[in-house]
């Protein structure tokens, strides 16, 4: 029986797109990272990149593509090779986050807006496991999924100019981390101490697609603690294994 | 070692190379040249890495005193460069002594110059890149009294590459060329038929990140989900805007992405002005 291939496509000079259907899933996440890294294995020895968003592979060249149809048809042949998915080793981290009003600035609107209690909103946000799907927008900003619906709330009609790093905000049905200073459109509940990108190391970022992040609240003596143990690049995530 | 000292910044000036490559993954911008072809030969004639570190410079040129001998190609856009007040050509080799000027004068065609140094300029390399990108590197742009160290040259022997010569035509033509974007297929024919046809202006938001164009494109194509963009993705917002990425942009968008510039066509967006007019020119995929 034939199956349904992603559509394979080059992107420009440079890049070949693959696209998987139009739908933001756990599932579809793992059929993709499978995918990523058999296609990566074909390009081992050549200054190729190959990096996921939900539903999508971008196969990124250092220069223009030598022979595009050779490419494309060596990538079919992984999709026509490979039929069973496995799902990848991964890990959870936990996240220190601080939930003081003083940081939170938008907790005390959300928490009339849906009828609930600061607490409740914590809570809320502390339990799930949150699913990396990839980084993107700003270095370092992991796009999550697994948002409470409880949670969800619009982003602010007008966005702010400066939202400050580590600020932990709700838009629509996601949730993240603002990894530096940058204009934004979320509800801010806290913030989190962590780097989550470092330029002077060799790997800039600890967490990649496909692991989770579990969200812990700390009160503010702890955050200026950890915070400084960040500064002084003392701090260690902590983080574990996690299969299936 | 030698220095490039900054006496006047002039508009926007930066040092590029191919980019920040291998960082999309974490999210960082590739950056890098925005002219490839111009860069490219600059560095070729003086048998540099087609990707060494240049100083890409737009519109409105800086002046800069060396401070060790080497030799110089400019490349790309016209910006009038004078040596020690002497008028020299683009796209030839420069013999440059200790404490010779280099300045700019009037911009004669195209955007964005390119000074390529013998050696390559060897400032720092951060994340595999010596381009420059706010909040990657430590600068964004030239400012006075700045100083750019590159390796002094003495060779005298000048071997010219006499192969390599410098096609100025796009920097002339209005065509720019484009293949089908990822989401091009959901436009209607009505929209398909105009993005052939019709003749586009720069707007005045054009930057290393983006350019805009003036005139909007009806627009009735639902977001996305979020996805991979890279440069020369032309992006549709809702509000029937089109955005042509450039080297600078994001990692991801979620806005459809209805043509995708060829790397000629980003040289070619590159070197245009604000009010410039320019025409897309489809060229196949696969």
């Amino acid at each position: 029986m034939s199956r349904d291939l992603p559509q394979i496509s080059p992107l420009g000079d440079n890049a070949i797109l693959v696209q998987f259907e139009q739908i933001i899933s756990e599932k579809l996440l793992d059929k993709v990272l499978f995918y990523r890294n058999l296609i990566q294995q074909l390009y081992v020895e050549q200054k190729v990149e190959v990096i996921n968003t939900y539903n999508s592979i971008l196969i990124n060249y250092f220069v223009a593509i030598e022979d595009v149809y050779s490419d494309v048809k060596a990538i079919k042949e992984v999709f026509q090779q490979h039929n069973n998915t496995k799902i990848l080793e991964s890990s959870v981290f936990e996240i220190p986050v601080c939930y003081d009003l003083e940081f939170g600035i938008d907790l005390e609107l959300i928490a009339k807006e849906k009828n609930l209690q600061i607490s409740e909103i914590i809570s809320l946000h502390t339990q799930p496991e949150y699913r990396v799907y990839f980084m993107g927008f700003l270095p370092g900003f992991l796009y999550l999924g697994g948002l409470d619906k409880k949670l969800q709330i619009s982003r602010k009609s007008q966005p702010r100019m400066k939202i400050e790093k580590g600020a932990v905000g709700i838009g629509e049905n996601q949730t993240g981390i603002y990894p530096k200073v940058s204009p934004g459109g979320w509800q801010i509940i806290g913030n989190c101490p962590i780097n989550f990108f470092n330029k002077n190391t060799q790997i800039p970022a600890q967490i990649s697609a496909g692991d989770y992040i579990k969200f812990k609240s700390i009160d503010r003596t702890e955050y200026d603690c950890v915070k400084q143990q960040v500064e002084q690049g003392k701090f260690q995530l902590n983080k574990q294994k996690r299969n299936g | 070692m030698g220095e490039m000292k900054v006496l006047q910044p002039g508009l926007f000036s930066s040092i590029q190379d191919y980019g920040r490559f291998g960082n999309m993954e974490f999210g960082v911008p590739a950056s890098g040249v925005m002219d490839r072809y111009a860069a490219r030969t600059a560095n070729l004639m003086l048998r540099n890495d087609a990707n060494h570190a240049v100083l890409e410079i737009t519109m409105m040129g800086p002046k800069l005193e060396f401070t060790a001998v080497t030799k110089i190609v400019i490349s790309g856009a016209y910006l009038s460069p004078k040596l020690n007040n002497e008028e020299v050509e683009n796209n030839t080799i420069l013999e440059v002594a200790k404490g010779d000027i280099l300045s700019f004068g009037r911009r004669i065609i195209g955007c964005r110059a390119y000074l390529a140094i013998s050696g390559g300029f060897t400032t720092e390399e951060i994340l595999g890149s010596k381009s420059w990108y706010d909040g990657i590197s430590k600068h964004e742009k030239l400012q006075k009294a700045m100083a750019i160290s590159y390796k002094e040259d003495l060779a005298t022997k000048i071997k010219t590459n006499a192969i390599l010569k410098f096609d100025e035509d796009y920097l002339k033509t209005d065509k720019v060329e484009v293949y089908e974007g990822a989401e091009f297929k959901f436009l209607s024919e009505t929209q398909k038929e105009h993005l052939r046809n019709a003749i586009f202006s720069i707007d005045q938001n054009n930057n290393r990140m983006a350019i805009q164009l003036q005139e909007q494109l009806q627009n009735d194509l639902k977001p996305i989900i979020t996805g991979p963009v890279v440069p020369g993705t032309v992006q549709l917002t809702p509000s029937g805007k089109l955005i042509v990425l450039m080297r600078d942009c994001q990692t991801t968008g979620g806005y459809p992405r209805v043509l995708q510039l060829s790397d000629k066509g980003i040289g070619t967006i590159a070197q245009k002005l604000t009010n410039e007019k320019v025409k897309f020119c489809f060229k196949k995929s696969l």
